[in-house]
């Protein structure tokens, strides 16, 4: 019990600090952060948003739905996704924001020097996947109605092979938990379908990179956790600048 | 995100709900701990209860569970017997136990969603899988969870039931996790496509007609 109401505490604060910054207008304060105390603190935030594996006793994704008793779940609930626009549209939004930060990572990334042959190629195919989810999801919005999310400005920290590849790890993993926690919410059975299919792509680069780093593949075990987007958002803030 | 050891608590209202009306909630709580916490962790059967808890499976619902578990038990038999057979060892003897306990749980979990929402699982399917060597195994491997990705990316958007959904949902992501390690122990892209494929039932029971022995 007093770890559940520290989780709690804990998330609580996290969306507090959310809803006090505002998704992508914190960049100052950001920027001053990340110039201070470089990637590690990065990390770090992920780290301690989402729950490393070696750390059992830290899941806000999963203490956040539990949070409420009588709540159906963790999807069920969250409405983060409507700063983003309504519905679809708004989970969509969510989506393509998050796609835009990741296609602009592997894009950093592949330009840093760090990575040659192989591991360089993986990241550039990453990468473009990345970028054709973006475009895939621009196109998704429009056509429902919806006017696209804009481009984030985005910085990362790219010190070493090791901590890129850690980081790419955790982006990825966050993106595979957020797709999840989304399907759910999804009305169209066409939009399901597209998110779904994009979803699997976001496990299998989790995964890839889950093993390029010695790490399970399968970090959740049989039945991969969702995450809600509060916390996701919350996660990627340290990355995104304006 | 190992969630098994911290959210009992979560898990508990639920299967005091489902299993039994009325009795102490302690009793349950111990109940479903020691049987679903033996099998495979509490954490892995929040999203089936949850499933049967909404009460909206619907038959369509069922069917699909059912077509999804006969795959399951599929990869289940497939490796259990190369954990026998395949002559693995080392890191992708490691990675096919891990697979194997997941498929394994996979069924566990469907066979109870199917009960709870009062259908009948359906029975193993007698299997065989040609391959003699751990190549051939590898290589069918891929293929096997290259499948199933596509029969339930393919299924998942006839489920109506959101918590059926989410469960798919979370098993789909898994079997995507376990297609990328292969493949790349097979020297393959861990993500060939952007979008995986989407596959129709009757493509999939197509698919798997070769190991299927009647």
């Amino acid at each position: 019990m007093p770890v559940r109401q520290e989780q709690r505490q804990e998330q609580e604060e996290q969306e507090e600090q959310g809803k006090q910054q505002g998704f992508g207008r914190s960049g100052v304060s950001r920027r001053q952060l990340m110039s201070m105390a470089g990637g590690s603190v990065a990390l770090g935030a992920f780290l301690a948003a989402c729950g490393d594996d070696s750390d059992s006793d830290s899941n806000p994704a999963m203490s956040g739905s539990s949070g409420q008793s009588g709540s159906t779940g963790s999807s069920m609930s969250d409405d983060s996704t409507a700063q983003f626009g309504e519905g679809d549209i708004g989970i969509m939004n969510y989506a393509l924001t998050l796609e835009y930060l990741e296609t602009a990572f592997y894009d950093d990334v592949a330009k840093s020097g760090l990575f040659k042959g192989a591991d360089l190629e993986t990241i550039r195919k990453f990468g473009s996947q990345e970028a054709e989810h973006v475009a895939a999801l621009t196109a998704a919005v429009k056509k429902a109605g919806g006017k696209p999310a804009p481009k984030p400005k985005t910085e990362f920290p790219l010190n070493n092979a090791q901590q890129v590849l850690r980081l790419a790890s955790t982006v990825e993993n966050l993106g595979a938990a957020a797709y999840l926690g989304q399907a759910a919410r999804i009305q169209s059975p066409e939009v399901l379908a597209a998110a779904l299919s994009i979803h699997s792509v976001e496990g299998r680069h989790a995964a890839a990179l889950n093993t390029l780093l010695g790490k399970t593949p399968v970090p959740d075990g049989p039945f991969a956790q969702p995450a809600p987007a509060a916390m996701v958002l919350n996660a990627v803030q340290p990355f995104i600048v304006s | 995100m190992t969630e098994i050891k911290t959210d009992t608590e979560m898990v508990h209202p639920e299967l005091a709900a489902i299993e039994v009306d009325g009795t102490e909630r302690s009793d349950i709580l111990m109940k479903g701990a020691l049987a679903a916490g033996a099998i495979f962790g509490l954490g892995a059967v929040s999203p089936f209860v949850k499933g049967a808890m909404g009460a909206g499976g619907s038959k369509g619902d069922v069917e699909i569970l059912n077509y999804a578990l006969t795959l399951e038990y599929l990869e289940s038999a497939f490796y259990a017997e190369a954990l026998k057979k395949a002559g693995l060892s080392g890191e992708l003897k490691e990675l096919v136990k891990t697979i194997s306990t997941d498929e394994d749980a996979h069924v566990k979990a469907l066979t109870q969603t199917i009960r709870d929402l009062g259908g009948k699982p359906v029975k193993a399917p007698k299997v065989e899988f040609p391959y003699s060597d751990t190549a051939g195994f590898t290589a069918l491997a891929e293929t096997i969870e290259n499948v199933g990705v596509s029969a339930y990316n393919g299924a998942a958007p006839m489920i109506s039931s959101k918590e059926v959904l989410e469960a798919a949902g979370s098993i789909v992501q898994v079997e995507a996790r376990h297609a990328a390690a292969i493949a790349l122990q097979n020297g393959n892209q861990p993500a060939p496509d952007a979008f995986d494929k989407t596959m129709t039932q009757a493509q999939v029971l197509k698919a798997v007609q070769p190991f299927l022995v009647s």
